[in-house]
């Protein structure tokens, strides 16, 4: 895919694109690090006698589920790094949009994520709004699910992010 | 053997979830940024962040704000706690040297049709009585003490 201009948007509706492998299984160390980071005691991350009764073995904080994949900085025989959410970036360029911003984000949880799933990712464009003018300026809202899958086909988690791309408002632009 | 903390029975809706405050350092900040694998540089580089986005000093990233939300929300209801789902809706950033404060309540509780009980929750997290970030979100709490929401999947799980 590249720009996605106005005539493309209603062919492009519920498909899938760019999909992708995680370059990393799921494993614990980012768990740890991540529950560290914002002192998260709970022992379904720390007790893996909690974690066994509870949930059958160890398993992921479910909001880390995009942690999985965020590329490496750097990696070797790679010139650029991978953009998340590309579509937001291909409705930007092709609708001449230079500003964007995010309005919100939901995730539904459904399978647990456990350590050595390697997970699958998808980009599914949901809506396009028509042009509507806002105080930051002119543009249009939209839809872009995110849908993760583990190694065995189930669904693991279905990220919504709201988007406004837009042209600031003249007067803006003067000052 | 391990039992709930929180039982969905004894939730409802006006309840207060406890408050809670931390105050934000720049290790917060980078080490949130590298737990979640996001190298971008105004959520390590202060120069970057001042000079190229124009904000007081590095800022909390948005993944790691998700994690923060979850800590809040399962120091609530303990490990038998499972979120269903989480809305975030950004507004502001949390900087270095600013105390962040969570606070929470339940909107409304239910059972849906498998017999899975939930709690769903406004949450705000502010910075000097101002919301920096607010969040919905739904989570499933058993129903009584053999009850598990972790063991439900496939149709038994409607989140």
């Amino acid at each position: 895919m590249s720009a996605i201009g106005v005539d493309d948007i209603e062919g492009l509706l519920g498909v899938s694109l760019y999909e992708e492998e995680g370059e990393f299984p799921v494993e614990q160390g980012y768990i740890w690090t991540t529950c560290s980071s914002v002192e998260n005691g709970n022992p379904l991350f720390w007790d893996p006698a909690v974690a066994e009764e509870l949930t059958g073995g160890p398993i992921a904080p479910p909001t880390m589920v995009s942690v999985w994949f965020r590329p490496h900085h750097w990696a070797p025989n790679r010139s650029t790094p991978g953009l998340p959410l590309q579509i937001h970036f291909d409705l930007k360029e092709g609708l001449g949009l230079p500003e964007a911003v995010m309005s919100d984000n939901t995730i539904v949880f459904y399978e647990p994520v456990r350590p050595g799933d390697l997970l699958r990712t998808r980009q599914v464009l949901k809506s396009v709004s028509d042009e509507k003018t806002t105080k930051l300026g002119t543009g249009r809202f939209w839809v872009i699910d995110v849908e993760y899958h583990n190694q065995r086909g189930d669904l693991v988690a279905i990220e919504s992010y709201t988007g406004f791309g837009y042209r600031r408002a003249a007067a803006e632009e003067a000052s | 053997m391990t039992t709930p903390t929180l039982i969905h029975g004894t939730v409802e809706a006006g309840q207060e979830l406890p408050e809670l405050a931390y105050p934000v350092t720049a290790t917060t900040i980078v080490l949130g940024a590298l737990a979640a694998r996001d190298w971008r540089p105004m959520h390590h580089d202060k120069d970057f962040a001042v000079n190229r986005n124009g904000t007081r000093d590095i800022f909390l990233n948005t993944p790691n704000l998700a994690s923060w939300f979850e800590r809040y929300i399962t120091d609530w209801t303990g490990p038998f706690g499972r979120l269903q789902r989480v809305t975030f809706r950004m507004k502001g950033s949390i900087f270095p040297g600013d105390t962040m404060v969570f606070r929470g309540s339940v909107t409304e509780t239910g059972i849906d049709a498998t017999g899975c009980g939930w709690a769903a929750l406004e949450i705000t997290v502010s910075v000097d009585g101002d919301t920096k970030t607010s969040c919905t979100a739904r989570v499933a709490l058993p129903v009584s003490d053999d009850d598990n929401p972790w063991s439900r999947s496939g149709d038994r799980w409607t989140p």
